[in-house]
């Protein structure tokens, strides 16, 4: 590679310090829920039922954070700001880790590792079904998240995996919606927002279809 | 550093740490004779206790009584009551009594309070949700009211109907239920000795997001059976329709007794969580109340009739 070229390739990129403060802040946004809810349990304010408010609150984050991942590559085709794709795995881990700690709160708090009473909620509550089938189908996600697994799998058999998402996220939507008794108005606002970042997916294979 | 002694104070006058801990209770007490008092039910010698019903468990805070509450006229969220319920007003009020009955009549809240005999009752409430508490009413035998209009022969069930008002009730704006909240029981379970009509919560007046001015409290089924902000009560001849059978027939049937036996579709009723403790707890036929309400049921199958 000449200088040139490296200038070219350096001046496009921007500063190491400027990534790292990026990287930080996105780190920093995605630890904020947590640790305003561990200082809310800190302070006793999750209300009287904590336990409850905890699952709900972690589990609610994770689909949120679901649905911003889903968000980053339109957002950086809109925008033209084609390296905030670099934001995907960070954001999907952090979804991944508070489903996992959602799952946890469920199994060690509220259940208290009563293994039969979770099999049982398993097999008979369809809203526990879809989220645990979620939760598994996310784990090959998170553990195949890293570059030696992109390599080891192959471009294209890895991005084929990482479809499994488009089920996993619906999946998630319809978990919270069936655990609701009668106002479905806050499921149905997760439900619109991941319709239009499928849509937009769906319009943007047509028209590149349509171009080629 | 001067630590200086009070030479004339002994150990004897120092307050007992066991009454000095439960010196709310004494001033929560006195308000209630205050509420009493104002209602014109007299003096503190109408403060009678329920014999025998009122549990003695420990009972649930009075902040978690009245800021955990499922009140979809003001919200969905549990804290939406606390928070909207103020804009209520619950004066002038009156509750009409009619339907199957020979006196019909309407009666004006400070009438109702004035002209039952007030007692603490110490109730476990098990929500429909899998969270219970127990919470000290203060009220009245809803059998007391009803005989009052005289129930003719054909009076099978009773009807209930909150107050619908949505420019006071922000909740009542959007069809999450079908407005007004109905409920029913069937006549026997009315004029039951457990079942009562609730003015008063913690020896005080009933805070709106409870249910102020007035409401249903049957110990023995899910709290949503105790309708709130009460407005009207029909003697009737058949079942009459409620809002959360109306809403999921599937999840929600007229009787709705406390039945661990019988889960919700979406949600095991084996376990409760008791508001203020870690672990579950095993949910009691009944609620707890069996000794008293079985027989209601001998011979009806509860699976079926849940």
């Amino acid at each position: 590679m000449d200088a040139s070229v490296k200038r070219a390739a350096k001046a496009k990129r921007p500063s190491k310090t400027r990534d790292n403060l990026v990287y930080a802040a996105v780190w920093l946004a995605c630890f904020a829920p947590l640790v305003w809810l561990a200082w809310r349990a800190f302070s006793g304010d999750l209300g009287a039922n904590p336990i409850e408010t905890l699952i709900r609150q972690i589990g609610v984050w994770g689909l949120r954070l679901l649905l911003v991942g889903l968000a980053i590559t339109p957002a950086a085709r809109i925008l033209k700001k084609p390296r905030l794709v670099r934001f995907r795995r960070t954001v999907g881990l952090f979804a991944f880790a508070y489903i996992c700690l959602h799952l946890l709160t469920y199994i060690g708090v509220d259940l208290f590792f009563d293994w039969g009473q979770l099999v049982k909620d398993i097999l008979k509550r369809p809203f526990i079904t879809l989220g645990m089938l979620g939760f598994v189908l996310l784990m090959p996600l998170a553990v195949t998240s890293t570059n030696g697994w992109v390599v080891r799998l192959g471009r294209a058999t890895w991005q084929k995996l990482h479809w499994l998402i488009y089920l996993i996220v619906p999946l998630g939507v319809a978990h919270y919606y069936l655990l609701v008794k009668a106002d479905h108005r806050p499921p149905l606002v997760y439900a619109g927002i991941l319709a239009v970042l499928m849509g937009w997916r769906v319009w943007d294979a047509w028209r590149r279809r349509a171009q080629s | 550093m001067l630590i200086r002694h009070a030479p004339d104070l002994t150990d004897n006058d120092v307050t007992d740490r066991s009454l000095y801990l439960r010196r709310r209770e004494f001033i929560g007490g006195a308000a209630g004779l205050g509420l009493m008092a104002a209602a014109g039910a007299a003096s503190a010698r109408d403060l009678a206790y329920g014999p025998g019903f009122s549990t003695t468990e420990a009972k649930t805070s009075k902040k978690d009584i009245t800021s955990y509450n499922n009140f979809y006229e003001f919200g969905v969220n549990k804290e939406d009551p606390s928070e909207n319920a103020g804009s209520l007003k619950t004066r002038p009020w009156t509750v009409r009594v009619d339907g199957e009955c020979e006196a019909p009549a309407s009666f004006a809240i400070e009438d109702m309070i004035k002209g039952n005999k007030l007692e603490e009752r110490i109730y476990r409430m098990r929500c429909v949700e899998g969270w219970s508490m127990v919470i000290p009413w203060v009220g009245f035998p809803l059998k007391d009211l009803l005989a009052k209009v005289k129930p003719t022969s054909k009076a099978k069930y009773v009807a209930f109907e909150t107050l619908m008002r949505p420019s006071e009730m922000p909740g009542q704006r959007w069809d999450t239920l079908q407005w007004p909240y109905r409920e029913g029981l069937r006549i026997d379970e009315a004029v039951h000795p457990l079942t009562i009509l609730a003015v008063g919560l913690y020896g005080d007046v009933l805070p709106n997001q409870n249910g102020a001015p007035v409401r249903l409290v049957v110990p023995w089924k899910y709290g949503f059976k105790g309708v709130k902000s009460i407005v009207r009560i029909s003697l009737v001849e058949k079942q009459p329709v409620t809002a959360w059978n109306l809403l999921a027939p599937r999840e929600y049937g007229f009787y709705s007794n406390v039945n661990p036996a019988v889960d919700h579709p979406r949600w095991s009723q084996a376990t409760e969580r008791r508001i203020g403790e870690f672990r579950r707890r095993d949910t009691l036929p009944f609620n707890g109340y069996g000794e008293w309400v079985a027989d209601l049921y001998r011979g009806m199958d509860l699976k079926r009739n849940f």
